[in-house]
């Protein structure tokens, strides 16, 4: 508890001093105290102040991760971002850059070290039905049919066999599944499959959605095509929209603004309008304001990056993985494989 | 079309093979009978086994051994998958639980069941119980611990799906981890299934006065009849095969078709 208000009094400057001593030498750091997950529900403005608001309030979120051989590693900084209702919002950055570790906060399924995450006004203390997921791979139940999944978290939150049924019923002909209904998931392919992820994600009607990659496992033609399903059932759900993307157009093409972040510590870095009209489609592109989104989005990202490549590796660089890995949410640190124009995604 | 009839062919082969391979067997045994000279009493030749085999069914000698030790293994097998499971899950979920509990379960499944059997028909005496006891201890060991292994290796990215859905501790078991676990489990239930017979029969001997363990002793002892103690003993090992069979058959009705 005291180490607890100590950070908080001058967290800042040790977290920067953290940074700055990670990017030059990674074993000097033995003096900072070890963070343990833990919650912090304190809030400087307050739940009530801004219960009115509906959309997600991200404010002074910091998170760090216990490494195995030094000092925790500081996965997003005192980080602040309001989105607001019914707005598409893209993360990009390199990988490590606490995309996901931000994601998860968001969705209530890791604590925050300090500072607070509210959607719709309500400050989030754990998964959170407000909030649905979309993960990277669709994480289906291989024992259930789709339409068994699209109904897990109905069966999960109670409800009744009719209300289910329908309800079910209901995501599947939105996200285009119906005749899928009694099919099993390996029978169905990587794009479908993530179709069904996304209407389960839907079930408990959340005002927000949040997608952790979910084009990543899907090949660069299937790809294209899902990011405009995507627009299509958030047009019809009326959802706010939270995607971590790797590509660059994919972000310009489907959001309201590019977020770009940096790594380690995970901060802002810009945070660019895309100014295209609704409905999106891929020309756009090539607009004047789409070009112009996608270069700013690049400088940003080219400014983080350089600073990447003068990280030491203290983090062993594994495969693709920096969301789906439950137990190292880093791993895959210092790998500058981010510039992934549509498709081509290495590892998975 | 060509596809179900390189099924049907494939299962005529296979068929084939089985009997092929029994007659192979059956025709050395005769042949080690006749080059030999063994004398009926040591070793008595297949087809008399076989004639013993079908007049003690008919004429109600091995039945009620065979009914008795087949509902001791069924019982004892369900009394220790039963008790199995949970151990399983909690030695998986429990740090505490697996460092308290181990030592002992590791423990007695590495005392032979044959040392144990007599202190448990001392304690439970020589009925039906002892035999559940003992059939149950015995199944219990490969249950707990494929369950263990199979929960232990669910898939975190299932779980945190579930979690991100609001699973309890008890729908996450119940709706992840179990179905998850279950090719792990049912696994375990093969083992269990077979030992169930060895421990049913190391049950009767004992102590017990029915049973085809009883049976065996019975044929080899007081009735000096060798070519019944066989027809026993094919008795104890198609009801082996035959339990084997029904837990392969139930795996694959429940996990076949996930992939």
């Amino acid at each position: 508890m005291g180490e607890g208000q100590a950070a908080r009094w001058d967290g800042r400057e040790r977290h920067d001093a953290a940074g700055i001593r990670l990017l030059a030498s990674p074993g000097s750091r033995r003096h900072l105290p070890t963070r343990t997950p833990r919650r912090v529900r304190t809030s400087r403005a307050g739940p009530e102040w801004r219960s009115s608001l509906a959309g997600i309030e991200i404010d002074d979120l910091s998170r760090s991760f216990p490494t195995i051989d030094g000092p925790p590693l500081l996965a997003l900084d005192r980080l602040d971002l309001s989105v607001a209702d019914r707005q598409a919002v893209a993360i990009v950055g390199p990988n490590g850059c606490g995309k996901s570790t931000l994601l998860r906060c968001v969705g209530g399924l890791l604590a925050a070290d300090r500072g607070t995450v509210s959607i719709d006004g309500r400050i989030v203390g754990g998964p959170d039905p407000a909030a649905g997921i979309v993960f990277q791979e669709a994480r289906l139940l291989p024992w259930r049919d789709v339409a068994g999944n699209v109904g897990l978290p109905l069966e999960l939150a109670g409800r009744g066999r009719a209300t289910r049924d329908a309800r079910t019923a209901e995501l599947l002909a939105l996200v285009g599944l119906t005749e899928f209904a009694t099919s099993r998931p390996h029978q169905l392919s990587g794009g479908l499959r993530q179709r069904a992820a996304i209407a389960r994600a839907l079930a408990l009607g959340p005002s927000v959605l949040l997608l952790d990659e979910p084009f990543s496992a899907l090949d660069a033609l299937t790809r294209e095509r899902f990011g405009f399903e995507l627009l299509r059932i958030w047009s019809r759900t009326a959802t706010t929209i939270l995607l971590v993307t790797h590509s660059v157009p994919e972000a310009v093409v489907l959001a309201d603004r590019v977020v770009v972040m940096t790594p380690r510590p995970g901060r802002i870095a810009a945070d660019i309008a895309v100014d295209l009209p609704r409905p999106r489609q891929l020309s756009m592109l090539g607009s004047a304001s789409g070009s112009q989104a996608a270069a700013a989005v690049r400088a940003a990202l080219g400014e983080t990056t350089g600073e990447a490549t003068i990280e030491p590796r203290t983090t062993e660089p594994s495969p693709a993985d920096d969301a789906g890995d439950l137990r190292d949410p880093l791993a895959g640190v210092g790998r500058p494989a981010w510039f992934d124009p549509f498709g081509r995604e290495e590892g998975r | 079309m060509s596809a179900q009839q390189g099924r049907h062919r494939r299962r005529w082969s296979s068929a084939l093979a089985l009997v092929v391979g029994a007659a192979i067997v059956l025709v050395a045994w005769q042949a080690a009978i006749v080059v030999g000279g063994y004398e009926p009493y040591l070793l008595p030749g297949p087809l008399e086994v076989g004639g013993r085999f079908v007049t003690g069914w008919t004429d109600g000698t091995i039945a009620p051994h065979a009914l008795t030790t087949l509902q001791e293994v069924v019982l004892g097998f369900l009394v220790g998958a039963a008790l199995g499971v949970p151990t399983g899950v909690l030695l998986a979920r429990s740090r505490i639980a697996a460092q308290v509990l181990s030592p002992y379960i590791v423990a007695a499944q590495s005392m032979p069941i044959l040392a144990l059997a007599p202190l448990i028909a001392l304690w439970f005496g020589t009925g039906l119980l002892s035999k559940v006891v003992i059939c149950g201890l015995i199944v219990f060991f490969p249950v707990a611990v494929s369950t263990m292994v199979g929960v232990r290796s669910v898939d975190p990215r299932l779980i945190e799906m579930a979690r991100a859905f609001r699973a309890t501790r008890n729908q996450l078991i119940r709706q992840i981890e179990l179905p998850a676990a279950l090719p792990a489990i049912l696994g375990g239930m093969r083992v269990g299934a077979t030992l169930a017979v060895v421990g049913a029969i190391v049950g009767e001997w004992a102590g017990a006065d029915r049973g085809l363990g009883v049976l065996v002793n019975l044929a080899r002892g007081s009735l000096f009849d060798t070519p019944l103690m066989f027809a026993a003993l094919l008795t104890i090992a198609i009801l082996g095969v035959a339990l084997y069979l029904v837990v392969v058959a139930i795996e694959r009705r429940l996990v076949a078709d996930r992939s």
